[in-house]
């Protein structure tokens, strides 16, 4: 095994015998977004739009919104009008509850419902570029604007669901989401900031990644780094635990498109 | 199989029986900093490279070798009479040394150019200048390059 | 047609030292990457960046592979006069992209 490979499992193992069962949310004052790990040189690439390459795929999001699609001939624009106003705080809410799924949708759902229902166009694939870039420039006309998650009768079982999933250990490291992210954050794993893991950016452009890529993409980069089988794409448990983390981090300002290592 | 297979890339070989489409980056034989000597004297020949006048800014530890922001300057009033032809920048440990040239002249007012490269591992890079008189002069900068912690693959 | 981001300056005085940031779309595959069955992805790179003013070149960047994802260029040229600053990428598999920007120089 490479010195890496070999550093990471007995890092983790580490905080998992130490780990035991803090468990403890963040208070609200110390809450800080990724942003703030992170070197000068990565937070000037998120700062400046015209450096940022995120940016880019929130340019492409615009001609995306313009373009008429599938058999009803619809751009998004058609019902929508102009994104600035009219998915202004749109992303700050989701996910959100869909009273004809009867449960909460995250944003890319929500707009693949869209796609299926009102342009009568197929669903555009996770982390294919147009879902990516749409996504992106919905989540862009929210930046600045704190995360405004309430849990409701009818959300909460799929939050607490989430909640859960946050402090269950997992995987073959048998670790919780909450013993790097909660009582961790600020230590180095293997070289790299432990985040708090608010999910304040996405789509985020990720270095790692070279490209954009949605919560539920690095959500389940993080359970193989567990060692832990990850969830398809969709999966009802992926949307949950997104419900909980933006939850978790209500109050915080939206910072799509972030970048992040 | 050739004689470069590492037991990455067999085990690579074995886990796609698995069905795993994921592709993975195998660390492919690297450029020795030999190698990058010769490229350097491919653009200057055999004149004469002197420390001085450039200036290399690199992070010095990078959070992500993916992408490493790069600042190279060289002092120069930049007239039509003394000027900055070139700048090159090489590697020694990327499978390759060159990384790229910027090719500039008096019309741009200043030799100042960024950038974002990719680094392969921990190493030292070397900007070159080349002025409107055949001189050349250099700078390093070393980098410390982390790996994010959970890696992808799946 | 591939994204671009430009950041010019709109106006400019006369012999004023102007910077020109340029993002373009591009996965720069290296060449060096392999797929789980091992074979080589093959070198899908952007090769050549020209800033032209006024159709005379003021700014030319070789790329190599080591150069990130999404190019990214940073540089500098004099405010001469009014025109058009044009921005050409060529590279691997025929790509190529234009964008363009204007200049008021007083």
């Amino acid at each position: 095994m490479s010195g890496r490979a070999r550093r990471l499992p007995i890092a983790l193992s580490i905080v998992a015998l130490t780990g035991a069962s803090f468990a403890a949310e963040i208070p609200l004052a110390e809450r800080r977004s990724g942003y703030e790990l992170m070197s000068q040189e990565t937070r000037a690439m998120q700062d400046d739009d015209t450096a940022n390459p995120g940016m880019l795929g929130v340019l492409e999001g615009g001609a995306l919104w313009a373009r008429k699609a599938g058999a009803a001939g619809r751009a998004c624009a058609d019902c929508h009008g102009d994104a600035r106003q009219s998915m202004k705080g749109v992303a700050a809410r989701y996910p959100a509850y869909d009273a004809a799924l009867k449960r909460p949708v995250n944003l890319e759902q929500r707009i693949n419902v869209c796609r299926t229902e009102r342009q009568q166009a197929p669903t555009l694939a996770y982390e294919s570029r147009e879902l990516l870039a749409l996504t992106a420039y919905v989540a862009r006309q929210s930046r600045g604007m704190p995360i405004d998650i309430t849990a409701d009768a009818r959300t909460q079982p799929f939050l607490d669901g989430g909640r859960a999933a946050f402090y269950r250990r997992q995987g073959q490291l048998n670790l919780a989401c909450s013993q790097c992210h909660d009582d961790q954050w600020g230590r180095k794993l293997a070289g790299n900031v432990i985040p708090q893991a608010h999910p304040t950016g996405y789509p985020v452009y990720r270095l790692e990644w070279q490209s954009l890529g949605s919560l539920q993409r690095r959500l389940r980069n993080c359970l193989v780094g567990i060692r832990a089988e990850p969830y398809e794409y969709g999966a009802p448990e992926l949307v949950d635990l997104e419900l909980f983390l933006m939850w978790r981090a209500r109050g915080m300002a939206i910072e799509t498109p972030a970048v992040r290592p | 199989m050739n004689g470069e297979t590492s037991r990455r890339e067999f085990l690579a070989g074995a886990a796609a029986g698995l069905g795993l489409g994921a592709i993975i980056t195998v660390r492919p034989a690297h450029a020795t900093p030999q190698e990058m000597q010769e490229a350097i004297r491919k653009v200057v020949g055999s004149a004469p490279v002197t420390k001085g006048r450039v200036k290399l800014e690199l992070p010095p530890l990078s959070e992500n070798g993916n992408t490493v922001p790069l600042t190279v300057s060289v002092e120069s009033a930049m007239t039509p009479a003394e000027h900055v032809r070139a700048i090159h920048v090489f590697t020694e440990l990327n499978p390759q040394p060159e990384v790229v040239t910027f090719r500039l002249g008096p019309r741009a007012g200043r030799a100042r150019v960024s950038t974002r490269i990719r680094l392969a591992n921990t190493q030292t890079v070397t900007a070159i200048g080349e002025l409107s008189d055949g001189s050349f002069w250099s700078a390093t900068a070393a980098v410390v390059v982390t790996l994010a912690a959970c890696l992808e693959d799946a | 047609m591939a994204n671009a981001l430009i950041n010019v300056p709109d106006r400019a005085r006369r012999g004023e030292i102007i910077e020109i940031k340029t993002l373009i779309s591009h996965p720069m595959e290296t060449g060096y990457r392999r797929s789980q069955l091992g074979a080589r992805i093959p070198r899908d790179i952007v090769r050549l960046f020209v800033c032209t003013y006024n159709g005379t070149e003021v700014f030319r960047a070789e790329l190599h592979p080591a150069i990130a994802a999404n190019p990214f260029f940073v540089f500098s040229t004099v405010a001469t006069e009014s025109g058009t600053l044009a921005f050409q990428w060529t590279g691997d598999n025929g790509f190529s992209a234009t964008e363009t920007a204007t200049i008021t120089v007083d």
